[in-house]
């Protein structure tokens, strides 16, 4: 059991119903602060739900989100939370750089933050480009940078490696745990399992329900799997036995 | 809500616009070709005088409501409004910006009308011309507002584009332009008199004929303010943080 000052998030009973379908049935879950925490799942287990619910722009039917000792969505946490939708949610039809000088201001952060976020996603040649004409990663980065602005205690990631050269990616992991050694915490999802060994923990995810909540190690350990996906197969096999029939064999 | 992040969310408008300098020519010419169609058309009558200072209500409002909606509408879709709604930025902030920005556009756009009007196509305006700009104004600011409410409502920008036909259409028809309001049967008159673009009208002809005080038409101006801030207001408590 954690105590409250090591949690960045503590999720406790969490329902979400969108439209007739039950997205969420009764979820909790604890995140770590100063970690890099993977949301690993299939598309439409419910991953992006859940982010929204932490940042506190979904609706919902139940259960307590306190995210940093607030409930989510209050307005103190307004500034300590950075939130990076799948779709990069910034204006085509501004420049990088105006982007992040109106989410600056709308934030109240400091103007050299512009620079910084624009150097750590590296995205220094295209700072005067109009966004519409950046391809799809660039753009992204470009939501990433956004979130970046006002250094924010807790960074809310829902896909921000999709669709990025390997080296690129392999850069952001490296400023995902530089931010997380200087103590700010990181939930970031992925439907890429060979992005679960960089995670400092591992929150398996399908059909709405946590699976796993588990360091990579021990995860592994654990199922007795070479990688993420493979324990993520025994797990899901544990589950339900009938597809476990080739179990033999692997 | 704050000054500082109202005039940003304006800015930000206003720089998103000049990158598209289509829209801009439109926005401002466009208002001015019709109102010099119509004076065509009644070339050699004299019914420009009387519809012609309607004309100057018209379609600065319908291109403002047009104009504003979609780009609203584009921002909820983008996930832009979710990103700014998850950030400190005040509902008001919001609504306040999109309306400053775009009543900034609609001084240019309600200058060339009514100067075109008046000094191309000959409109006479027996009153004070700064009441009749002033009028305009309000107008197409009323026009923004009304957008930038009927946006929430709008799932997709065929939907939005319906709400043109829904909600403004009945006033034009009621509004005074086909036959004059008090001619009009009594359940319809008085709907009409609950109708912004009515009192636009009936500022604007009023000034055109100089057949009220400024009083009659400071009055009209107010209504129109109030729906114009009761409009900002209702988009305002449409903005939801959190959504399905």
């Amino acid at each position: 059991m954690m105590n409250s000052a090591e949690i960045a998030v503590a999720i406790d009973g969490l329902r979400v119903r969108r439209g007739r379908r039950t997205v969420l049935a009764g979820l909790t879950l604890s995140i770590p602060r100063g970690q890099v925490v993977g949301l690993l799942g299939p598309s439409g287990c419910g991953k992006t739900t859940l982010m929204r619910s932490i940042v506190g722009v979904q609706k919902v039917a139940g259960g307590h989100v306190e995210v940093l000792g607030e409930p989510a969505g209050s307005a103190a946490l307004r500034q300590r939370v950075g939130y990076v939708t799948q779709a990069a949610s910034v204006y085509d039809d501004l420049t990088v750089r105006q982007n992040l000088a109106y989410f600056r201001r709308v934030l109240g952060a400091g103007r050299d933050d512009i620079d910084r976020a624009i150097a750590a996603t590296d995205l220094a040649a295209n700072a005067s480009q109009l966004v519409s004409t950046l391809s799809g990663g660039q753009q992204s980065r470009v939501s990433l940078a956004a979130a970046l602005l006002g250094s924010p205690n807790l960074l809310v990631l829902d896909e921000p490696t999709v669709g990025l050269d390997p080296l690129l990616r392999a850069d952001l992991w490296d400023l995902f745990h530089r931010l997380a050694d200087s103590g700010t915490s990181l939930l970031i999802s992925s439907h890429v399992m060979d992005e679960a060994a960089r995670c400092d923990r591992l929150v398996l995810m399908r059909d709405g329900a946590i699976l796993a909540d588990e360091t990579p190690d021990a995860l592994l350990a654990q199922t007795g799997a070479a990688d993420a996906e493979g324990a993520f197969l025994a797990l899901l096999r544990r589950q339900h036995p009938r597809h476990g029939l080739e179990r033999g064999a692997s | 809500m704050t000054f500082s992040r109202t005039f940003a969310t304006a800015g930000r408008v206003l720089t998103q616009i000049r990158h598209d300098p289509r829209t801009i020519a439109l926005l401002i010419l466009v208002p001015s070709l019709l109102i010099g169609l119509v004076a065509w058309i009644f070339t050699d009558t004299d019914v420009f005088s009387t519809i012609g200072p309607a004309m100057l209500a018209l379609f600065p409002f319908i291109v403002m409501f047009l104009v504003t909606s979609i780009t609203t509408l584009r921002e909820r879709r983008t996930g832009t409004l979710e990103r700014l709604l998850s950030m400190p930025l005040g509902k008001g902030d919001f609504i306040l910006g999109y309306t400053l920005a775009f009543a900034l556009l609609a001084v240019a756009q309600t200058l060339v009308a009514v100067a075109y009007a008046v000094w191309v196509c000959g409109l006479d305006i027996k009153g004070s011309i700064w009441l009749l700009i002033a009028v305009a104004l309000a107008d197409a600011i009323l026009g923004t507002t009304l957008g930038l409410f009927v946006s929430a409502f709008a799932r997709s920008e065929f939907q939005v584009v319906q709400f043109l036909p829904a909600l403004v259409f009945p006033q034009i028809l009621l509004g005074g332009i086909f036959l004059p309001r008090d001619q009009l049967p009594d359940a319809l008159h008085i709907i009409s008199d609950w109708l912004p673009l009515s009192h636009a009208i009936d500022a604007l002809n009023a000034v055109a004929g100089d057949t009220h005080d400024a009083a009659y038409v400071g009055g009209e101006l107010l209504i129109l303010g109030a729906f114009a801030l009761g409009a900002i207001v209702l988009g305002a408590l449409t903005l939801q943080r959190r959504t399905a």
